[in-house]
């Protein structure tokens, strides 16, 4: 350890190009991803200040006129901005809360079946579908509610529940259901890994304890497995919380149809929209900075949250 | 052995409850992936009709056929095939040699660096700038938009600073250095050796983003012969659902129908065509995936 120091020293006493020379290979290292990022990070970022100007292809970005906030007060002041706020909000607020608990039950369960070919059973098919395209998510939503002969139509037309055509597609109130429970579906086994992870690191010193003390499986898995999560728990729910106005675009704007833009239009499917589309693309760069900024106030709420509670902070 | 002759009613019950847990979840999961494979294999009209529910009824490929037949299928592929090769290679070298660099004992600028890569994980220019700026510098149209957009992942080099960092000490590092190996010769001759596991998982996760995007082909591409194989199942099994909608609850006569119980078993059988490579590969990488999310969700 003394040795350590006195090389630390005697390192930090070479003076700052020294010490860069003999580091040189690890710049080189490093550069292929800083280049990249610069180009495709931080070069877009310099665009951000259209949202701030009339932008005119013909004219450039820096040639375009300034306008301050103009195109937020308009987006402020549209009527889709309520509908696209309030969309994005409950759908986020609604993947937070059916998302979590399944996966815990899950990492639960698993960590207590003591047959280990059902435990690889379960976790070899319950991972699948996260590597399963969203199109095909999608497609598979579509082909399975499609109105006269997908099979949850006639499953239900079998149970004597529901006659005729199903009409959950065409249906703008059931979006939010079909997209949250699609992905909770798709990312079950997935999220179970990380509490998985944590309840393998628990003692099993406790278990022996527990089970010598007449404890039964029940009390072992509530008492001992479930408080030594609750820390992940809490951690993933705060963190998730802070990712609340970035519903993924992806899925959103492939789901939807004539029928249910009235709840599926969110501010990224919007941004998309009256800017890739129409090309009003100093509105829509405002509408995204408006997006991405409360998203950065909120990681940053978010993680000051996490290191109050005593949590590992992102940084 | 001890759980044996302690199990009482309780605990036994407690099995059964959790047995039962994990086969519903196992049947939730699996049955819609199980449907579509049997589904894909039957005759598309009792597929229709609800006459397929737990195996494959009256074999038929026409799906099959018809998919193998359809050009822009075979396109598909070989473009995400390139796509994919390319920017997994990318992806993966990159993180790995940043990685290796933030994995080594302090020298200047380590911290500014990795604070420069963190801030991209919080922050981007959005939709609009990006797709500006790609116009501008002529990546617009361009199949290396692909490859580029997306190759550098900060979570990516953070797993790999933190594996690199528990599995080989700077002590290791300066023993060899001692012997006049430099940086180049430790990373390829022992940094890589030893973090099979962890180039799996990176492999893993890079290529699968890549075969399963389709949004900035979306965006930044216009000919239809660059397209990967995503946009061409998007055209076919969500973009024609709202046309198939309109026209399954019309009345069908005979070949309109014959037409549409043809296009339903393609969509099956373009899932299964599209989604087996993965399913195939993805097993065998499975018993990383835990130090992969792990790693991953540390700061470290």
């Amino acid at each position: 350890m003394k040795l350590a120091g006195t090389a630390r020293e005697r390192e930090a006493l070479k003076p700052l190009r020294l010490r860069m020379w003999d580091n040189r290979q690890l710049y080189l290292f490093l550069l292929p991803a800083i280049a990249l990022v610069i180009a495709f990070n931080y070069l877009p970022m310099y665009g951000i200040m259209i949202a701030f100007k009339d932008f005119k292809p013909h004219l450039g970005i820096i040639d375009s006129p300034w306008v301050g906030l103009k195109h937020f007060d308009r987006f402020f002041s549209m009527p889709m901005f309520e509908v696209v706020l309030k969309n994005t909000l409950l759908i986020s607020f609604y993947v937070l809360i059916a998302g979590f608990p399944l996966p815990v039950l899950l990492a639960l369960a698993l960590n207590s079946t003591t047959n280990q070919r059902m435990k690889k059973l379960v976790q070899t098919v319950t991972y699948a579908p996260h590597f399963i395209s969203i199109v095909v998510v999608v497609g598979m939503v579509n082909i399975f509610f499609s109105p006269s002969m997908g099979i949850v139509r006639n499953l239900l037309d079998m149970l004597g529940v529901h006659e005729g055509n199903l009409g959950v597609l065409m249906n703008a109130s059931s979006f939010p259901h079909l997209y949250v429970w699609s992905g909770v579906w798709q990312g079950l086994g997935w999220s179970s890994i990380i509490y998985l992870g944590a309840l393998s690191a628990v003692d099993q010193s406790m278990h022996e304890a527990a089970i010598i003390d007449g404890a039964s499986k029940f009390q072992r898995v509530m008492r001992i497995d479930l408080p030594s999560i609750l820390p992940t728990i809490v951690i993933l729910l705060i963190l998730e919380s802070g990712t609340i106005m970035n519903v993924g675009f992806e899925k959103a704007f492939l789901m939807q149809n004539s029928f249910n833009i009235s709840t599926s239009e969110i501010i990224n499917t919007y941004v998309y929209k009256i800017g890739i589309k129409e090309g009003q693309y100093s509105l829509s760069a405002a509408i995204g900075l408006f997006n991405s900024g409360i998203n950065f106030i909120m990681i940053l709420v978010v993680n000051q949250i996490s290191k109050r509670l005593g949590q590992e902070s992102l940084w | 052995m001890r759980q044996s002759i302690r199990a009482n009613r309780g605990d036994r019950l407690y099995d059964a409850v959790n047995y039962t847990i994990l086969t519903l979840l196992l049947l939730a999961v699996a049955y819609p992936l199980y449907f579509v494979i049997i589904a894909s294999f039957s005759d598309p009209k009792l597929v229709a009709s609800g006459k397929v529910l737990f195996w494959p009824r009256s074999l038929d490929i026409k799906g099959y056929i018809e998919v193998l037949n359809y050009a822009p299928i075979w396109t598909g592929y070989r473009n995400t095939l390139i796509y994919t090769t390319l920017f997994t290679a990318l992806s993966v070298m990159t993180s790995l040699l940043a990685g290796y660099a933030l994995s080594r004992k302090p020298f200047p600028g380590k911290t500014l660096v990795t604070a420069f890569l963190l801030f991209t994980m919080f922050f981007n220019g959005g939709l609009i700038p990006t797709y500006l700026l790609m116009k501008e510098i002529g990546l617009y149209g361009n199949p290396l938009v692909i490859v580029l957009l997306g190759a550098v992942n900060v979570t990516n080099i953070i797993i790999s600073r933190t594996f690199i960092k528990s599995t080989i000490p700077d002590e290791l590092f300066e023993a060899a250095s001692m012997d006049g190996c430099s940086h180049f010769s430790f990373f390829f001759r022992i940094a890589l050796p030893v973090s099979k596991a962890l180039i799996a998982v990176l492999v893993l996760f890079a290529a699968v983003s890549q075969w399963n995007s389709w949004f900035n082909a979306m965006i930044y591409l216009r000919d239809q012969q660059l397209m990967p194989l995503q946009m061409v199942l998007r055209d076919l099994i969500v973009s024609q659902s709202a046309m198939s909608m309109a026209s399954d609850s019309a009345d069908m006569g005979g070949d309109a129908a014959a037409q549409i119980y043809l296009v339903e078993a393609m969509r099956y059988a373009v899932i299964i065509v599209s989604t087996l490579p993965i399913m195939c590969v993805y097993p065998f990488v499975q018993k990383y995936f835990v130090k992969g999310v792990m790693i991953g969700s540390v700061k470290g």
